[in-house]
């Protein structure tokens, strides 16, 4: 079997008494995507950002197409091919929308911002800030301040940064949140084409988008994997419907 | 044009004529004003980078002026008292020659600032405002403690130091020379707001998380933005040494670190020109006021109460209204 | 140097710690409840310093002019906190810094308008002049003594206060959790007043006990609410042991600094150059301190994590 693009192995973090990881393993292979599914205080957040590197796992590695990662910083993690996405928009809001991609195709071209020069005035960067856009469907807010998009529109554009830095694996955190039906549908479309370029790491509460897309499914509860496996094991498997499935519906 | 490039056009035009009216006018004392307002200004671009676009609130740039200043002061009193600076392992002598006094201001304020950069920027918030004003009295406690240039009572220099081709005693020559250089470097400062650098700074300012999730390091943004904006700071000290043929101590106070943010905010926090519309204020209220009331900086403060409590876009804000995304 | 030099300069330098304490425990406090950084806490340390003058002066009695310190700083910093402070909270902290750099404008102009330029003089009580026999023959002024007492005792006061009381329920809910104490039942305006008007207490006290042994002038509050923020940086924001550790190292490593530097560079230099450049390592060496613990708690010694 190939090498996993991503993998993480036997994570643990806690936070006092509370163990928000308790030695989770999973990995994510070329060309899928793997949704991560569980009740709200699961440790999924915990989980990412020990992935994408704002928190330090107390045991366990992450490692990214077979390299070792745990050490390094977030910054260093998304210059090796970790693109994020948030559930709560890390975004510049003072920037418009153009300015928020351009930062992405400026973070992926690597070294240092030039002092100099102009960088809406750079035709590479914009290039590829515009093609970003193009492609979730932002192309018309270009010049739009990011205050004034919609929830759903913050995550498309979350989505479109991530796109810019072409990376080995995507993480995203709940891209469907605050989408809408139709947003819904059309961001379920995106990503289902999105996993060739590369494999997604899929959060998500969006039943219907895990089901539609995912090709493997791990269920998270008090920060372990009780269940893992392709959509019509998880929907059968009986620990996960007592767990999760069946709170749910 | 914007109108806010309106505003800053009659800024820059405005300390134009100011001295050069005065000039005709024979009244050389508001030459000297207008320089001062020139240099001030300069050192409030300079804090401007760090405040303005990095979000950085230093309150301890008084350092750089001081550096800047010292730079004058200890090259310049080696020139006239013809004793050399050091002669091992290599000789130098002292200077009066603006441009080389320049040149070490800049570079020993960027030294410095990159030291203290390096250390007060592993923090943030408070933390950072905290550190900048320690690190500020620092500086101002060697001063007075270390007596081989003046110590508490600072050094002069008899005679204004020169720049090849033109009579800086002349007031008005000396003020094109500040005037050139406060041009340059809001043109630098207009620059690097627009370059990939600034706006990676700004989404910094805004957004540490997504800086870093894009792969770049905020830390690296901000120590670089924090040593230019040492730097430009530390060559208003030198020239602002050059205006009083004097230093001291008092170059590197606290209150003169949080007048330089004064200026800022004065004029407008984040407004390419609002530290010369800042600065401008300052000295006008500083010479009206003070002429008028001993206790002037009570009506400063409570000017600048106002401004914060409830004008918050200073001058060019109310003149220009909402600052409208850039871009 | 001998022995007992040394032992009265580390008294010293306890004395110097405690006093820095009660300005630190303020400014840590109204920190960690408010979340607002206060350049004005030096004013308050002059208004008790200046109160006390002033009523020492009328009155003759010591103790009237520290009680007249408490109540005026208390009373200034209630005044401030209504009319100016409590615009600020849910500013960001560049607002917080200016307008209380305005206010110290306001403070040290208004006091140089009240009492002119010149420093006035606070006599230390006669009950407490002179000096006093230590064991191991030390003889030390016994006024300083009592201001490490005095600081040592508000220090137990203020950790009695914190761990017991409901003020000090309250303020500790504060810290952690502003919902929380609106869902007690707390007026959190009047909290945030209090602990304010506490705070510049404190200062105040400080400001009047200190007087006593140096100047009392306009400017005086702002050197030692720069070293209260070094202590802060070094204990861990919001942390009252943190500032009591804090405030201890700074004024222990000062003063011996300033006593011991010279002397060891004396043991290589010429004296006179020993002396210049031991005293201006000397009035570095708090902020290097300072740099060495960021580097390796940047954080602070007893702050959580940011």
């Amino acid at each position: 079997m190939a090498e996993p693009v991503l993998e993480t192995r036997g994570l643990c973090k806690s936070f006092g008494a509370l163990k928000a990881s308790d030695g989770i393993s999973l990995d994510l292979r070329a060309g899928e995507i793997h949704a991560i599914i569980g009740p709200n205080g699961a440790g999924k957040s915990t989980l990412i950002a020990q992935i994408c590197g704002g928190l330090r796992p107390d045991a366990g590695s992450v490692h990214l197409m077979g390299r070792d990662v745990t050490a390094l910083s977030t910054a260093a993690r998304a210059g090796a091919g970790i693109a994020r996405t948030f559930q709560i928009s890390a975004l510049a809001m003072e920037d418009t929308v153009l300015q928020n991609v351009l930062l992405g195709a400026l973070g992926a071209r690597g070294g240092r911002p030039g002092l100099f020069g102009s960088a809406l005035g750079d035709k590479t960067l914009r290039g590829i800030a515009e093609e970003a856009l193009e492609r979730v469907g932002l192309a018309d807010h270009a010049g739009t301040p990011t205050t004034e998009l919609s929830h759903g529109q913050r995550r498309q554009l979350e989505v479109a940064v991530a796109l810019t830095l072409k990376p080995k694996a995507f993480v995203m955190d709940e891209p469907m949140a605050g989408l809408g039906t139709s947003g819904s549908e059309r961001m379920t479309r995106f990503l289902d084409t999105l996993r060739a370029e590369a494999p997604i790491l899929l959060v998500e509460h969006d039943m219907d988008a895990v089901f539609a897309l995912a090709d493997r499914v791990s269920v998270l509860v008090y920060g372990q994997i009780i269940a893992s496996g392709t959509v019509a094991d998880i929907r059968s498997d009986a620990a996960v419907r007592e767990a999760y499935l069946g709170d749910a519906e | 044009m914007s109108r806010e490039s309106l505003i800053n056009a009659g800024l820059i035009g405005g300390l134009l004529a100011v001295p050069l009216a005065a000039l005709f006018l024979d009244a050389p004392f508001t030459i000297t004003l207008a320089t001062k307002v020139a240099i001030l200004a300069l050192a409030g671009v300079g804090l401007n980078i760090a405040l303005g676009l990095g979000g950085l609130v230093s309150l301890g740039h008084a350092v750089f002026f001081g550096i800047g200043g010292y730079a004058m002061g200890i090259l310049a009193s080696h020139a006239q008292s013809f004793s050399p600076l050091m002669e091992w392992p290599l000789l130098i002598e002292g200077t009066k020659s603006m441009p080389v006094i320049w040149l070490l201001a800049v570079v020993a304020s960027a030294f410095v600032a990159l030291a203290i950069g390096a250390i007060s920027l592993r923090t943030s918030g408070v933390y950072f405002i905290m550190i900048t004003l320690a690190f500020g009295q620092m500086f101002y406690y060697f001063a007075i403690s270390w007596p081989a240039y003046g110590g508490e009572d600072g050094l002069s220099i008899y005679v204004r130091n020169g720049f090849p081709g033109l009579n800086t005693l002349a007031p008005i020559q000396f003020f094109a020379i500040c005037f050139v250089i406060l041009l340059a470097a809001l043109w630098f400062n207009a620059r690097l707001a627009k370059s990939p650098f600034g706006l990676a700074l700004n989404a910094a300012r805004q957004s540490a998380v997504r800086v870093e999730t894009v792969g770049l390091s905020p830390f690296r943004l901000r120590l670089l933005a924090f040593v230019i904006s040492g730097a430009i700071t530390g060559l208003a000290g030198a020239l602002f040494a050059d205006l009083n043929r004097f230093v001291s101590p008092t170059m590197f106070s606290w209150q003169l670190s949080g007048e330089i943010m004064v200026f800022i905010i004065l004029g407008g926090v984040g407004r390419l020109c609002g530290p010369l519309a800042g600065a401008a204020l300052f000295i006008t209220l500083e010479h009206f006021l003070g002429g008028l009331s001993e206790f002037w900086l009570i009506y400063l403060g409570a000017l600048l109460l106002i401004v914060v409590l409830f004008a918050r876009g200073g001058i060019i804000g109310l003149l220009a209204g909402r600052k409208v995304a850039h871009g | 140097m001998s022995t007992l030099l040394l032992a009265e300069q580390i008294l010293n330098g306890l004395q110097f710690g405690v006093m820095l304490f009660l300005m630190a425990a303020g400014l840590t406090l109204v920190f960690g409840v408010m979340g607002l950084i206060n350049l004005a806490h030096g004013s308050l340390y002059m208004v008790g310093a200046f109160a006390a003058a002033a009523v020492a002066g009328w009155s003759g009695s010591f103790l009237l002019a520290l009680v007249a310190a408490l109540s005026a700083a208390a009373a200034a910093g209630a005044l401030v906190e209504v009319l100016v402070i409590r615009r600020l909270y849910a500013r960001d902290h560049l607002d917080q810094v200016l307008a209380t750099f305005a206010l110290i404008l306001i403070f040290s102009e208004g006091t140089r308008w009240l009492f002119g330029s010149f420093p006035l003089f606070l006599d230390i009580p006669d009950a407490l002049s002179g000096p006093i026999s230590l064991p191991g023959g030390i003889q030390y002024p016994l006024y300083r003594l009592a201001l490490i007492g005095i600081g040592l005792a508000v220090a137990l006061g203020l950790f009695l206060l914190i761990s017991r009381t409901r003020l000090g329920i309250q303020i500790r809910a504060g810290e952690n959790d502003r919902e929380m104490i609106a869902a007690l039942g707390v007026d959190i305006s009047r909290l945030y007043t209090v602990v304010f008007a506490l705070g510049a207490a404190l200062a105040g006290l400080a400001g009047a006990l200190v007087g006593a042994i140096q100047s009392v002038q306009v400017g005086m509050g702002e050197p030692v609410l720069i070293l209260a923020f070094v202590v802060i940086v070094i204990g861990g924001i919001g942390s009252i042991k943190g500032a009591l550790i804090g405030a201890l190292l700074v004024g222990m490593t000062d003063t011996l600094g300033g006593v011991l530097l010279p002397e060891f560079f004396k043991l290589f230099m010429e004296t006179s150059a020993a002396t210049s450049s031991g005293s201006a390592l000397a009035s570095m060496l708090i902020y290097i301190l300072m740099a060495l613990v960021l580097f390796w708690r940047p954080q602070g010694l007893f702050g959580g994590a940011q």
